[in-house]
């Protein structure tokens, strides 16, 4: 159960604080519902919305509505048409449909605007982003929404204009919102993590940047999300939210410090070590030598990560760092859900050339899904519908075995040129051992 | 460049062109020490709940302190929590995925008293490790134009239940918990997700169909084919096959007059074992544990009693570094319908496409 929560050190400097001058000119509409949520030790929303309704009527309104949505068990805002000169989206507008009741509220709309590629900030500009706010709309942002967005709640569509002028001008852009390409996002990485495996910062404004007219002027069948996570934990969802997730891989043998696997036994104990980190590797890649120290079947590891999450001191990922490429990944519409499918196992990911290589891949599957997708269709979608073999020979790639759980178990299949195929990927083989020893 | 235009549109000042700038570069942001060792850093600990430490090969060391926040700030908030920062921190901050606020400082002194500041003011420091962090949540009643419920009162309500499992590290594995305000599924995977189901077909305004919606991209967005072009009292507008109709709500976004939602009829359904991440298992995705609990607002009382049946039931059973998924594949659907209580129904059944790979074509039985 909650744990009681201490009365306040200093009641003006904390989550329960109300102001006692109210400035907005309209009384508050009674709202019992909503003030139940202002209990219990988590930092309160509708504290906050009370707060910014002491400041504005638009908040006044905005509680009643919400107080509203409560009562009756139903929502009341409705989309339209609102963007910036020059733009076709990146604003969600909403409008009222109890204006009539909440007239202050009527017109309620959010602009999403895209944070720096790892939610970092100074104090000093999440102040100036709130006092921009503050000054053309609400004063309330959400950090941030699901698909990553800063998101900048309630505005009237003037105001939306000269936030987006006022912001932009020093540095932040709007985000996508409707059928286009989307806000990315990207893991902590390489700024604090030594899992990271690639520049996730990097990555991320590659990639997205280089859309930047397709986020802004939406003609894509439907949504598409780019999402950089630096290791297969893959913090930030991208394989089961992004079209195209980018997960920072290695292919060499991962780092063992011996002596510190030595040191976690002695502090762990050897049968919580064999319980909780060598029997629970997925390939049983893992063994415990009876000196304490781990072998490692690099070849059999799926770089899954669990070894490297518990001993943190100990291992680590490879040297020869890269990222793998996972397509489709997309929540329940219309088909259900579909993760990211492996369709580029590995790839450099340090020179510009290697940067400029995934730019183009992005682009090629992103023309070729605006060419090929229906209207309302994911790219996992068409990717299902069309199948993976047709859309790697759309995209020019070639078909690789990390690309599937097995190979089909169905006979059901025409299979007439089977003797060239097979020789291309004899072909292939062959190119890949002379490039080996090449590089040896 | 910002001068405000006296509500007068109309005059032939030219428009501002925008700074198609896209996303920022989030190294002018960061932290020194971050920018000095990145990508050179060799481990991390967590000294205590809270609180992240890693270490660069360089010797340097920072740590984070992760603070867990409303989501929706305003800017006496913001101010707030940036005064503390700016005291006792060092100016620096990130966002986590789930909305956590995290602070970076070069030294362990300054943890201390930043964590008891952050407390002062009423903010909770913890969500690392193998906590419950902060759920994820969608937009609900406050700002959607389609949700079933809200989102923001459903995590404030569940997070005062489960505060000290977030200041805490004391579940097998982190748990991720989602919350989604339709069956679109915004809030994403969750070890336990509390999504939207709605119940009933939507109810037809036909004097506004054929004004509001494109009629042929609303019949090609069903997933079940049940929806057809008629007249209907003379008007061009809709009809849906109320048996075909499997209640999703994919016809409600592109056309606002097929209302889904419902006071009664839109109900809760809990889902659980859903993970992104690769360690151990292969990703997975959330499945459908209950269902039927009431759409009960402020504080949805019954779905706060089965979240934490199951949390609590994970947490008692599962092994260290099990997440739920994991745990449910060890123990088996049996055992966890035996545990947690809850019935398993028809319902639970797919029969969606792919239905046949999640039957067990096997004599793996467990008793």
């Amino acid at each position: 159960m909650a744990e009681a929560q201490k009365p306040p050190k200093d009641p003006a400097r904390h989550s329960t604080y109300l102001p006692s001058e109210k400035k907005s000119t309209k009384p508050f509409h009674p709202t019992p519902m909503l003030d139940q949520l202002e209990g219990g030790p988590w930092p309160s929303f509708v504290t906050g919305l009370k707060r910014l309704a002491h400041e504005n009527n638009m908040m006044v309104d905005l509680l009643g509505q919400l107080e509203y949505s409560y009562k009756t068990r139903l929502g009341y805002w409705k989309g339209g048409t609102v963007s910036v000169f020059g733009y076709g989206g990146g604003i969600i507008p909403r409008f009222s449909e109890v204006a009539s009741m909440f007239p202050e509220s009527k017109e309620f709309h959010t602009l999403r605007v895209q944070p720096p590629a790892g939610n970092h900030y100074t104090t000093k500009i999440l102040r100036q982003l709130s006092n921009s706010w503050n000054k053309w709309g609400s004063g309330l942002i959400a950090f941030h929404g699901q698909t990553g967005n800063i998101m900048f709640i309630g505005s009237t569509t003037e105001n939306t204009q000269h936030f987006f002028d006022e912001i932009n001008e020093y540095g932040f852009d709007l985000g996508g919102a409707g059928p286009c390409v989307r806000t990315a996002m990207s893991c902590v990485g390489a700024a604090r993590c030594e899992q990271s495996c690639t520049n996730e910062h990097r990555l991320h404004r590659t990639l997205v940047n280089n859309f930047i007219d397709d986020m802004h002027r939406p003609a894509l069948p439907y949504k598409f999300k780019f999402k950089v996570s630096g290791c297969p934990n893959d913090c930030m969802n991208s394989i089961q939210r992004a079209d195209f997730a980018v997960i920072g891989t290695w292919r060499d043998d991962m780092q063992v410090d011996q002596k510190g696997v030595k040191d976690y036994i002695a502090s762990h104990g050897r049968k919580y070590t064999i319980d909780n980190v060598i029997t629970r590797c997925p390939t049983k890649a893992l063994s415990l030598n009876d000196d304490d120290t781990l072998e490692v079947d690099n070849k059999s590891c799926v770089r899954c990560m669990h070894c490297i999450n518990v001993m943190t001191k100990a291992l680590k990922p490879g040297k020869d760092r890269g990222v793998s490429v996972l397509i489709g990944g997309k929540r329940t519409l219309k088909i259900g859900d579909t993760m990211g499918t492996v369709i580029v196992p590995f790839m450099k990911m340090e020179t510009d050339e290697d940067f400029e290589k995934i730019r183009n891949l992005a682009a090629t599957v992103i023309d070729f899904w605006a060419e090929n997708g229906l209207e309302h269709e994911r790219c996992g979608e068409m990717i299902e519908r069309i199948g993976l073999a047709n859309f790697l020979e759309g995209i020019g790639i070639e078909v690789d075995p990390n690309m599937i759980a097995h190979p089909r178990t169905s006979s059901y299949v025409r299979m007439d040129d089977w003797d060239q195929e097979a020789q291309k990927w004899v072909e292939r083989q062959k190119q890949d051992r002379a490039q080996k020893e090449k590089s040896a | 460049m910002n001068q405000v235009v006296q509500s007068k549109p109309a005059e032939k000042k030219p428009m501002r062109q925008p700074i198609e700038s896209g996303c920022p570069d989030g190294m002018q942001y960061m932290h020194p020490l971050m920018v000095k060792n990145f990508g050179k850093w060799k481990y991390h600990d967590r000294p205590r709940p809270g609180v992240l430490h890693h270490v660069a090969y360089s010797g340097d060391e920072i740590w984070t302190v992760r603070v867990g926040t409303q989501r929706q700030l305003g800017p006496y908030e913001i101010n707030l929590l940036c005064d503390i920062v700016d005291k006792y921190g060092e100016g620096y901050v990130r966002f986590t995925i789930r909305s956590n606020l995290e602070v970076m400082v070069s030294k362990w002194e300054k943890v201390g008293p930043l964590i008891q500041a952050f407390n002062d003011a009423g903010y909770p420091v913890g969500g690392t490790g193998n906590s419950v962090t902060m759920i994820s949540h969608t937009q609900g009643w406050l700002h959607c134009d389609i949700p079933g419920t809200d989102a923001s009162g459903v995590v404030k309500s569940l997070m005062d239940e489960l505060y000290a499992e977030f200041v805490r590290e004391e579940m097998p594995n982190r748990v991720h918990i989602t919350t989604s305000c339709c069956q679109i599924n915004c809030g994403g995977q969750g070890d336990i997700a509390i999504n939207i189901q709605h119940t009933k077909p939507p109810k037809i305004n036909h004097d506004l169909v054929a004004n509001v919606c494109e009629r042929p991209s609303v019949v090609a967005r069903c997933p079940v084919a049940a929806i057809r072009p008629a007249m209907v009292n003379g008007k061009p507008s809709l009809e849906v096959d109320e048996k075909k109709c499997i209640c999703c709500g994919a016809c409600y976004p592109p056309c606002p007059p097929m209302q889904i939602n419902d006071p009664v009829h839109s109900k809760l359904a809990i889902w659980v074992g859903g993970k992104n991440s690769n360690a151990r298992s292969k990703p997975m995705f959330q499945k459908l544990v209950a269902a039927g609990l009431p759409n009960n607002p402020p504080r949805w009382p019954e779905v706060a009693e089965v979240v934490k049946k199951i949390l609590y039931t994970y947490k008692k059973d599962a092994r260290h570094w099990e997440r739920v998924g994991d745990w449910v594949e060890r123990i088996g659907w049996p055992r966890f319908f035996e545990l947690t209580g809850l019935p398993f129904t028809k319902f639970h059944i797919d029969n969606w496409r792919g239905a046949r790979n999640s039957l067990n074509a096997s004599a793996h039985i467990r008793f």
